[in-house]
């Protein structure tokens, strides 16, 4: 009989963000491939076979794989370091720094591109290097994207990591890499391979970057679909690629499933104080400060450019921010816009968060036969699907599939959000899981044994250690989503438009001004972002290192 | 025991910042919504009620403006953008016949014959009177009225060419001339409507089978090709916002208009023998719900205060004869007499190959 109640909390559990997952990505996906199999009124799967025959479709599909993979490779090895420096290490000004990291990630392609192309195009500083309109470019502009993503996925895994197993090894007269090689890197397997995973589907749909960047010289899955879809309206070819990312993304997923599997997901409690900076840490604090500069870079030069007026300093363009712009290009003020954001915010992260605990719990329950892991381990990967598969396929999905009766969602102020709140969704479960994972289920058994209920036994066992991660990843769900701009450009109300919209936008516009106001706006973007996220670590001050 | 208080309390906290957050949000519901839906099917029997104008990401108009016209038509006017032209397109064709607005506005003369193949569009749209002349070649039932135009052309950077005493190009052939190698920076075809109009120039000029010759002359001599207009003009262009190094770029017959140098004159000028016309069109939808408020619509789009206020909020030229334009417009914007032109057919049927094979030159 416990058994059968086991089945039933799970699925009572799960059922909330698997009937959301299914109505707002599984439906507007399948909605779009389904266009691309039935040509006139007739399903022809053929000729969405017939596609993947095409040269270009397979030279489309070697870049994207090599990129994304070169892209992942470096962030990991840089973000790895700078995990430890930041996270481990106890050193003035290292939680801004942690912020400053962040930012990118939340900044709207079109606007990373338009700044790390005045840095390296041929009249930035950088234009020496002979970057712009190179792989090379795209692969700068991936790392500096997503190396955010490692920092913190592995930097939070190994805040909490227990020291002592190192310092056993130590102790036995292993080398600091020993140690490293032996006994902390197998420990942040789980993190590392979460965090590559992510990076590498992120990467693998890039849009804005392998364009911007790259000068349309080099076609990735997610622009050639982009281009079937919106320029062709060869959508069975579209079908097919979609189907080839899907593919991909359950391969990955299966993959790093496998690679992330501890042998003993123990309980870890003590956890370390931040050490002082000594000697040996040296290479990694260079690899740090080369990151840091990486990031920053590009956002000075967004800086620099909102501070230019006629070629003088000013802080005009930040004044016109309570403006509709020159020649009134845009149907809000900018302020507007930020208090948008800002509500919209608000909701997507609660509704990610939401899902994502949810999710996140069904995932880590010891599972008590072969069928039920296999379900937990299938769930799992339905909710990471959304990561893996086009913005556009997903956009335009909307746009067919949820605009008529019964599901006439096109004008609901929800839908904003929660389409925000799948984007985020992913990284809310990649970063819980292993925090939940690494419970031991003794001790809810222990609680459940003394009479706690089950939410009870969850308050007194799981919260105490989720908590942290779970405020950091709010801060990311809410910095993902107030820098979101794919799906909204898709689903945003004319006159409610959000910042990322507003920027993109006003970039559009002719007008120097419009332009510095689009900067200006930008750094306003970068600031705000930078500033929850700061809020966030502030909060998990009083607790640092007590737990 | 100390374990105990303090997960309470961290408890606490979590739930204080929920809240606290949770306070000022659920999307603001409450104060943009709710009105607006109630009042369509009974209020509008007389007048107008609701219609949906489907538009691309670039529309703007005053507020005013749309708040006086329903006022007067008491249509309750609803609009939705979403991407640009070419997602505009696609989004009605994969819904033709079952249209989820009334009206679409912003499908141009690259696009529309691939609406009108698929019958997105009703037939006989009523039109203004002198605005025949923008009329969709082909389109001989007239399902599209046209709104607005504006040309694509070789914009230079007269300053630049000035400081260097360089005569500045003024043909399509000059920018395959070695004088001014890397000098021109073009948005790409298959990321941007400039850009498409572009290529869809040099076919005109160069002809099906001579233009790849002439695309292969340009990247030698330097041709940038970039993802977007904003990227080109902003970035690469000397005179844009970001101060690039190339004088020569592809934008509007307008874009002089926004380069005054606060002195009577303009620092850039556009080259009038290198343009395309894009004409945008407005129709009322196969199935619309309210096809008499739509037509009102279209009817309104081509009213002379929309049509004056086009300039401003688009960045476009009225189709309507004789609507004014604002000052630096009318001093700096010159229209070309003889744009180049293909068929709105021609584009349907070959868009594929020549995009294709335009992507093949750049990616080689």
């Amino acid at each position: 009989m416990p058994m059968r109640r086991a089945h039933l909390q799970l699925a009572a559990l799960a059922a909330v963000p698997v009937v959301v997952l299914a109505v707002f990505f599984v439906l507007p996906v399948a909605g779009m491939v389904h266009r691309g199999f039935v040509v006139d009124g007739r399903y022809d799967p053929g000729a969405v076979l017939e596609v993947l025959g095409r040269a270009r479709v397979h030279r489309v599909v070697r870049f994207t794989l090599w990129s994304s993979a070169a892209a992942t490779l470096i962030a990991t090895l840089l973000g790895l370091p700078a995990a430890f420096v930041l996270h481990r290490l106890d050193f003035p000004g290292r939680r801004l720094l942690r912020v400053v990291v962040l930012v990118p990630f939340v900044l709207p392609t079109v606007v990373v591109g338009v700044a790390l192309r005045e840095l390296l195009g041929e009249s930035g500083p950088l234009g020496g290097l002979g970057l712009d309109g190179t792989a090379g470019a795209i692969l700068i502009g991936l790392v500096f994207f997503n190396v955010s993503v490692v920092v913190r996925t592995v930097g939070a895994a190994w805040e909490g990591l227990d020291p002592r197993p190192g310092e056993a090894a130590a102790a036995l007269g292993a080398s600091p890499w020993q140690v490293l090689r032996t006994v902390t890197l197998p420990a942040l397997r789980p993190a590392i391979v979460s965090a590559a995973s992510v990076v590498f589907l992120f990467c693998a749909t890039a849009f804005g970057i392998v364009l911007t960047l790259g000068g349309l010289r080099y076609s990735s899955v997610e622009t050639e679909i982009y281009l079937l879809t919106t320029q062709l309206l060869d959508l069975q070819a579209a079908a097919a690629l979609s189907i080839v990312q899907l593919l991909a993304v359950v391969l990955l997923l299966a993959l790093a499933a496998r690679l992330r599997q501890v042998p003993d997901p123990t309980q870890r409690r003590v956890v370390p104080r931040p050490r002082p900076v000594r000697r040996s840490d040296l290479p990694a604090m260079a690899v740090t400060a080369a990151v840091v500069a990486l990031v920053v870079l590009p956002m000075l030069t967004l800086l620099r450019g909102a501070l230019r007026v006629d070629g003088h300093w000013s802080l005009d363009h930040f004044r016109a921010l309570r403006t509709t712009g020159g020649d009134n290009a845009l149907a809000v003020p900018v302020t507007e816009a930020i208090a948008t954001s800002w509500r919209i915010a608000v909701d997507a992260t609660w509704m990610s968060l939401t899902l994502g605990v949810l999710v996140a719990v069904v995932v880590t329950r010891r599972s008590t036969g072969r069928v039920e892991r296999r379900v937990r381990g299938l769930l799992d990967g339905f909710f990471m699907l959304p990561l893996g598969v086009s913005a556009v396929t997903l956009g335009f999905g909307f746009l067919i599939t949820l605009d008529r009766p019964p599901l006439d969602l096109r004008d609901s102020p929800l839908l904003v959000p929660l389409a925000q709140a799948l984007v985020a969704l992913p990284i809310v479960v990649r970063t819980l899981v292993p925090v939940l994972a690494g419970i031991d289920p003794r001790q809810r058994q222990a609680a459940a044994s003394l009479g706690a209920g089950p939410l009870r036994a969850w308050i007194d066992v799981e919260l105490p250690v989720v908590w942290r991660p779970l405020l950091a990843v709010a801060g990311f769900a809410f910095a993902v989503s107030l820098g979101e701009f794919g799906a909204t450009s898709f689903l945003v109300r004319d006159d409610r438009p959000t910042l990322p919209v507003v920027i993109v936008r006003l970039l559009g516009r002719p007008g120097a001004d419009n332009y510095g106001m689009a900067l200006a706006a930008s750094v306003v973007l970068a600031v705000l972002t930078g500033a929850v996220m700061l809020a966030v670590e502030r909060l998990r001050v009083p607790s640092l290192g007590v737990l | 025991m100390i374990l105990r208080t303090r997960a309470r309390s961290t408890a606490l906290g979590a739930a204080v910042l929920t809240l606290a957050l949770g306070a000022c949000s659920l999307s603001g519901g409450s104060a943009d919504e709710g009105a607006a839906d109630d009042a369509s099917p009974s209020a509008g029997a007389t007048a107008g009620g609701r219609v949906v104008l489907l538009t691309h990401d670039s529309f703007s108009l005053p507020k005013k403006l749309i708040a006086a016209f329903e006022k007067e038509s008491g249509i309750d006017l609803t609009i939705r953008s979403t991407g640009d032209a070419g997602v505009l397109t696609s989004q009605l064709v994969l819904a033709a016949g079952d249209p989820v607005a009334d009206v679409a506005y912003g499908i141009d003369n690259t696009f529309a014959s691939r609406a009108l193949d698929a019958d997105v569009f009703a037939p006989g749209t009523p039109s203004a009177d002198g605005v025949a002349a923008y009329d969709l070649p082909g389109d001989d039932e007239h399902a599209l009225a046209p709104i607005d135009t504006a040309s694509v052309c070789v914009n230079v950077d007269d300053a630049w060419f000035a400081a260097r005493t360089i005569t500045p190009p003024t043909s399509l052939d000059d920018l395959t001339d070695p004088r001014y190698r890397d000098l021109f920076v073009t948005p790409g075809a298959t990321t941007s409507s400039p850009g498409l109009a572009f290529l869809l120039t040099t076919i005109a000029a160069y002809g099906e089978d001579g233009w790849q010759d002439y695309w292969r002359a340009l990247l030698d001599n330097g041709t940038k090709v970039v993802s977007g207009w904003s990227d080109a003009y902003e970035v690469d262009f000397t005179a844009g916002g970001g101060g690039g190094d190339r004088p020569i770029v592809l934008s509007y017959d307008s874009s002089p208009a926004f380069t005054t140098d606060g002195k009577g004159g303009s620092t850039t000028h556009a080259l009038l023998d290198t343009c395309f016309r894009q004409t945008e069109y407005a129709g009322v939808l196969q199935g619309a719900a309210n096809p008499a408020g739509a037509a009102a619509v279209v009817a309104w789009l081509q009213s002379p205060q929309v049509q004056a206020a086009l300039p401003d909020s688009m960045y476009v030229f009225p189709v309507l004869p004789d609507t004014a334009l604002p000052t630096d417009w009318a001093r700096f914007a010159v229209q070309p007499e003889k744009p180049y032109s293909v068929d709105p057919a021609d584009i349907t049927a070959q868009r594929d190959t020549w995009l294709r094979e335009w992507n093949d030159l750049i990616g080689g």
